[in-house]
């Protein structure tokens, strides 16, 4: 009697193990019957994750008053995104829809966890003509099926300080050299007031500046055959020209390349405590939370080298934004390219490019998170002909991360004090480089 | 006769008894042998899902490329034998050269903080042995680093080592003119003396905790036969505690020896995913490697080679202190 209940909680449990086991292998996607539900994992773009809950959350009930299908939402901090999409890819257990960071789509459509946007699949979206071709192009690698479709659209801008311009007697910059002489002229360390706030701790910021940097340079990071090219002149000459805001041009506050989470330097730049801030424009979110009014900063785009170095580009931004993705293995696959295709209507862009401040990523969208004429109109030129997709390779994630450490480090050997010489970049980029050749 | 007719009884009885008894004994003693082993069965089950089977799936793991073009469909990653193993400890290349590095910073890390929580957890202990006013109010506020939540200690490290608000560098320089500029402690290698301070911080209440009770089972009459030999503090300390002590010494060593030299939260926590080079400790190396290069393959052969190396140094330990109280 007793061996025979010890025998059956034995079975009892090994069942339990394999069954807990074999759990790991199916997909979390449920559909009860005739209503289907949605699992979406949106990125933080509000000014906090209860905020993207508040936005989204009545258009997602418009969604399902349209369609039936009810979307379970969970919103997800930039610091964690990569990492559970990542998880979901390696366990297959992800959800039906996601937002990815559009650098991110050409490592992630590597992986083949996303479902690819065949022609169907595009024309089920409402056709691919319906998208900004700049936007569209960072959907995945060239000559394959893109795997994410943009969403919301961003670029780089340079933020001024209209009041403490107009103090100084200076002009927006227009070139590089006026750049440096504004923020020179702005710096009072005593006053502890500098020209420039940059987010030194953090690889990507570091990365988006070597590469804008390194394309006003001549410079590209990988070759035709996708071979990375970290060390060639153009992309340490764009390397040191960023470092030596910090370095050889002193109007960085040295303490800068502790910033890595966000708010710092919008917040410094809010408070006057820095006169020109390089961000893209949802900083508009930040710097109004922080008490700084539209009227009070100015944007003009990241100025270049005057005169242009030999093959360099005017490029002040690269097309930045995020993108949406159907995972693979969604069982629900007609009800994400619905959901895809209502997110992406011009109308549902209208009402979201406002409150997350983002450029309108489909054609006749017009950019509507800011009252500033001027404002608008400067990151619209940004996005239509000064910004190009980074580069559109599987090793991407690798060169953002290896590549922004590398800046990350050289940063921070400029703020304690050491020159940066171009020796040091190069051979900062050839460790970064050596990282790559295993990816 | 009653000795005939008893006997046959008693043989009847027990020519009964071995013709049932042994199989019904053979039966119950099965059963009686397999019961230890069904008990720890469901044990064994569990111990196999959680600890062992993943600790299988990383060393097959580190025989794959498992890279991002194959963590959608594990089974196509193309089979690399050694092909990982021979990256993570070529150490004229970048990635083994990194990977020493790294291994070195977790020794020095590893030797400092544990030579030094040792030494903090004995001195506090050996000066609280005595009952004195305040004893019970000083061990508490002693063990307070070790109580709270490790991210709620560090974070909190992480705000005072800030270079402009910081509450160190406002002491340094404002309070005490030390420094003429502040320094930076998270970035360069300072990176390294806030990391070992913040660990020091954390786990030497726990030495202190281990020491203070293995302290309560020395026998005071010792200390007394000790006193009236004419044995000094110093000798007392040397002979009677130490000796004493050597027990819990010796597995209290050996886990903030593991505990350490694998300290993940410490330098995540203050630097982030991915630490200045001066703090590069190894689990966190490992993980860069897994998680910010998406090469899981190279990744599971690092912590392979990990756990190899703390298996011979725990093993080499375990056998020399062993021996040597075996030779005592």
């Amino acid at each position: 009697m007793k061996a025979r209940l010890i025998g059956t909680v034995v079975t009892v449990l090994a069942l339990t193990a394999t069954a807990s086991c074999s759990g790991g292998g199916t997909s979390t996607t449920s559909s009860s019957g005739g209503g289907k539900t949605l699992t979406y994992w949106a990125s933080n773009q509000g000014t906090s994750l209860e905020n993207d809950k508040a936005v989204l959350g009545p258009e997602l009930a418009k969604f399902e008053k349209q369609t039936g299908v009810k979307v379970n939402l969970s919103v997800i901090g930039w610091p964690d995104l990569l990492n559970k999409i990542l998880a979901a890819t390696t366990s297959g257990q992800g959800p039906d829809v996601l937002n990815i960071g559009n650098t991110w789509a050409s490592s992630l459509q590597a992986t083949g966890a996303f479902m690819p946007f065949d022609a169907k699949a595009l024309t089920a979206i409402g056709g691919q003509d319906k998208f900004v071709p700049a936007s569209f192009a960072t959907g995945g690698a060239a000559g394959k099926p893109v795997t994410s479709v943009p969403l919301y659209g961003l670029v780089y801008g340079l933020y001024y300080n209209k009041k403490m311009f107009a103090d100084a007697g200076l002009k927006p910059p227009t070139t590089w050299q006026e750049l440096q002489s504004a923020a020179t002229k702005l710096t009072d360390p005593a006053k502890k007031q500098y020209g420039m706030v940059l987010e030194g701790g953090s690889y990507t910021e570091s990365v988006h500046f070597a590469w804008i940097f390194g394309r006003q340079n001549g410079g590209q990071p990988f070759d035709a055959a996708g071979k990375p090219t970290f060390t060639s002149p153009g992309m340490v000459a764009g390397v040191k020209q960023y470092v030596d805001l910090l370095g050889k041009d002193k109007v960085v506050n040295p303490s800068n390349v502790q910033y890595k989470n966000g708010p710092e330097a919008p917040g410094d730049f809010a408070k006057g405590k820095a006169a020109m801030l390089m961000s893209q424009n949802n900083a508009d979110n930040t710097l109004q939370a922080d008490g700084m009014k539209s009227s009070e900063y100015g944007v003009v785009p990241i100025p270049t080298p005057s005169p242009l170095p030999a093959g360099g580009k005017d490029v002040a931004s690269f097309v930045a934004g995020i993108n949406l993705s159907i995972f693979k293995n969604s069982k629900n696959q007609d009800a994400a390219l619905k959901l895809v295709k209502f997110l992406t209507s011009a109308q549902e862009q209208a009402i979201l490019d406002k409150p997350f401040t983002a450029l309108p990523v489909v054609k006749g969208g017009t950019v509507n998170f800011t009252d500033d004429k001027t404002e608008a109109a400067a990151f619209a030129l940004v996005l239509a002909t000064k910004a190009e997709p980074l580069p559109l390779v599987p090793s991407e994630s690798a060169f953002e991360t290896n590549v922004g450490n590398a800046v990350n480090g050289l940063l921070a050997q400029a703020a304690t004090g050491k020159d940066v010489t171009t020796a040091d970049i190069t051979k900062a980029m050839q460790e970064a480089q050596d990282k790559m050749a295993t990816g | 006769m009653p000795v005939t007719t008893i006997d046959p009884i008693s043989a009847d009885s027990t020519a009964g008894v071995p013709a049932t008894a042994p199989a019904r004994r053979r039966r119950r003693s099965r059963w009686k042998g397999s019961t230890p082993y069904l008990l720890v069965l469901p044990a064994i089950l569990l111990e196999l899902t959680i600890h062992i089977i993943p600790m299988l799936v990383g060393i097959w793991m580190s025989f794959i490329q498992l890279t991002q073009f194959f963590i959608a469909n594990w089974s196509e990653a193309p089979f690399v034998g050694l092909g990982n193993y021979k990256i993570a400890v070529n150490f004229s290349r970048p990635i083994g050269q990194a990977l020493l590095h790294s291994f070195t910073v977790s020794i020095l890390y590893t030797l400092i903080v544990v030579g030094l929580a040792w030494l903090f957890g004995m001195s506090a202990a050996a000066v609280l042995q005595n009952g004195f006013r305040g004893r019970g109010g000083l061990r508490t506020i002693f063990l307070i680093p070790y109580s709270l939540p490790i991210y709620a200690g560090v974070i909190t490290w992480s705000f005072m080592l800030q270079r402009d608000n910081g509450l160190v560098n406002h002491v340094l320089m404002t309070n005490l003119h030390l420094v003429d500029s502040p320094p930076f402690w998270l970035i360069g290698n300072n990176a390294f003396v806030s990391m070992a301070v913040v660990a020091l911080w954390r786990s030497w209440p726990f030495a202190f905790l281990m020491i203070m009770a293995g302290m309560q089972s020395i026998p005071d009459e010792v200390y007394q036969a000790a006193a009236v030999d004419g044995a000094s503090v110093w000798q007392q300390l040397r002979y009677i505690t130490l000796g004493m002590l050597r027990p819990v010494n010796v597995v209290l060593i050996l886990m903030l020896f593991l505990w350490t030299f694998n300290d993940f939260n410490t330098p995540f926590v203050l630097f982030g995913a991915t630490p200045p080079a001066s703090a590069d400790l190894i689990s966190i190396h490992i993980y860069d490697n897994s998680f910010v290069n998406w090469n899981f393959g190279l990744g599971a052969a690092m912590s392979v080679l990990l756990l190899l190396f703390l298996l011979v140094v725990t093993g080499a330990y375990l056998l020399i202190t062993n021996r040597r109280s075996r030779r005592a």
